[in-house]
């Protein structure tokens, strides 16, 4: 079931990371809501293709950009083409991210710098590359795909949750120096999720996790959408600081 | 309209105050009450007004209308 919120409609969202998992489905989302989904893509270019056709199949228009969220020069040009052309974008969601599970004996400091410069400081560039554009923009609200992990922590996942707690002081503090302007910051902390990234664990490990949850079973990146979108409304005008749980309950 | 006067006329729009008591000596900060934010943005609508790119490392030498005018009227030249 997808909530429908009439202003989503031709606002101007970047979605980054909604190549796969829940940034495709919140993509997904807001198309069918018909907003114009900004998405960007690193490399290949008929993928980027495809997903824009596969966006604005659904609704809305979609724009692809070249760039990496740990490039900052290609990504502020990029941003500052789209925006000079097209106008000013007015919802961001910070969903890209990279996960490697590594006992912290075996971490090694470069794999904990490729996992801190995607998920805590991509998203802090991207915000920051966009903060000139959101003082033009109505409405803004931006959504941080944190982690359920960046909130209790979890074994062989130290610089993960590192990042996705990071995550966290930096949107209260967006919210904070930003909301003389109405802009809006907020984390979303999903638990299990089916994707990509939990299907990767074996049956046991599921079944075993199942178990741990309450409503008993591994959340839809859909839901998660919902709730994205949720946010990105003016529905949830006054709701600003905000980390928000969608865990099935586990961490209660 | 001269230079000093559409830099009054636009800050007078963006902070609600009265043009008359806008001076060359008037201080974004202490007059006007701006803090960094304010300033950013005012930075901006002069930008898209003046058709100039203000860099923000610029914008902290910046402090009263006398110095916004003199720094419009060296990079016009």
């Amino acid at each position: 079931m997808i909530a429908t919120y009439s202003d989503l409609k031709d606002k101007i969202i970047l979605v980054t990371g909604a190549a796969r998992g829940i940034g495709k489905s919140i993509a997904l989302a807001l198309s069918a809501q018909g907003a114009h989904v900004v998405f960007n893509y690193r490399g290949d270019e008929s993928k980027a293709m495809s997903l824009k056709e596969g966006l604005e199949k659904v609704g809305g228009k979609a724009t692809g950009l070249k760039f990496d969220v740990t490039d900052y020069e290609s990504m502020t040009k990029a941003i500052d083409e789209f925006t000079k052309s097209v106008g000013p974008i007015s919802g961001l969601v910070n969903n890209a991210g990279v996960s490697k599970d590594t006992l912290l004996l075996r971490l090694k400091p470069d794999e904990i710098s490729s996992i801190i410069d995607t998920n805590l400081k991509g998203a802090m560039m991207v915000t920051q590359a966009l903060s000139r554009n959101f003082l033009k923009a109505e409405n803004v609200s931006i959504v941080h795909m944190s982690s359920i992990v960046g909130l209790m922590g979890n074994p062989s996942q130290a610089a993960y949750a590192a990042s996705k707690a990071g995550l966290i002081g930096f949107s209260k503090s967006v919210a904070k120096e930003l909301a003389s302007r109405n802009l809006r910051s907020n984390v979303i902390c999903p638990g299990f999720i089916q994707t990509d990234m939990t299907d990767a664990l074996n049956e046991k490990a599921k079944e075993e996790y199942s178990k741990s949850i309450p409503l008993g079973r591994f959340g839809t990146s859909e839901e998660v959408a919902n709730l994205t979108c949720f946010l990105l409304s003016r529905a949830s005008s006054y709701l600003t600081g905000e980390v928000i749980k969608i865990d099935g309950g586990l961490y209660i | 309209m001269e230079l000093q006067d559409k830099v009054i006329k636009l800050v007078s729009e963006a902070t609600k105050m009265d043009a008359a008591n806008i001076s060359l000596n008037t201080s974004f900060v202490d007059d006007l009450n701006l803090d960094s934010l304010d300033m950013v943005e005012l930075m901006m609508k002069m930008e898209d007004e003046f058709g100039v790119e203000i860099p923000e490392d610029e914008t902290e030498n910046l402090k009263s209308i006398g110095d916004i005018v003199t720094y419009l009227k060296a990079k016009s030249h």
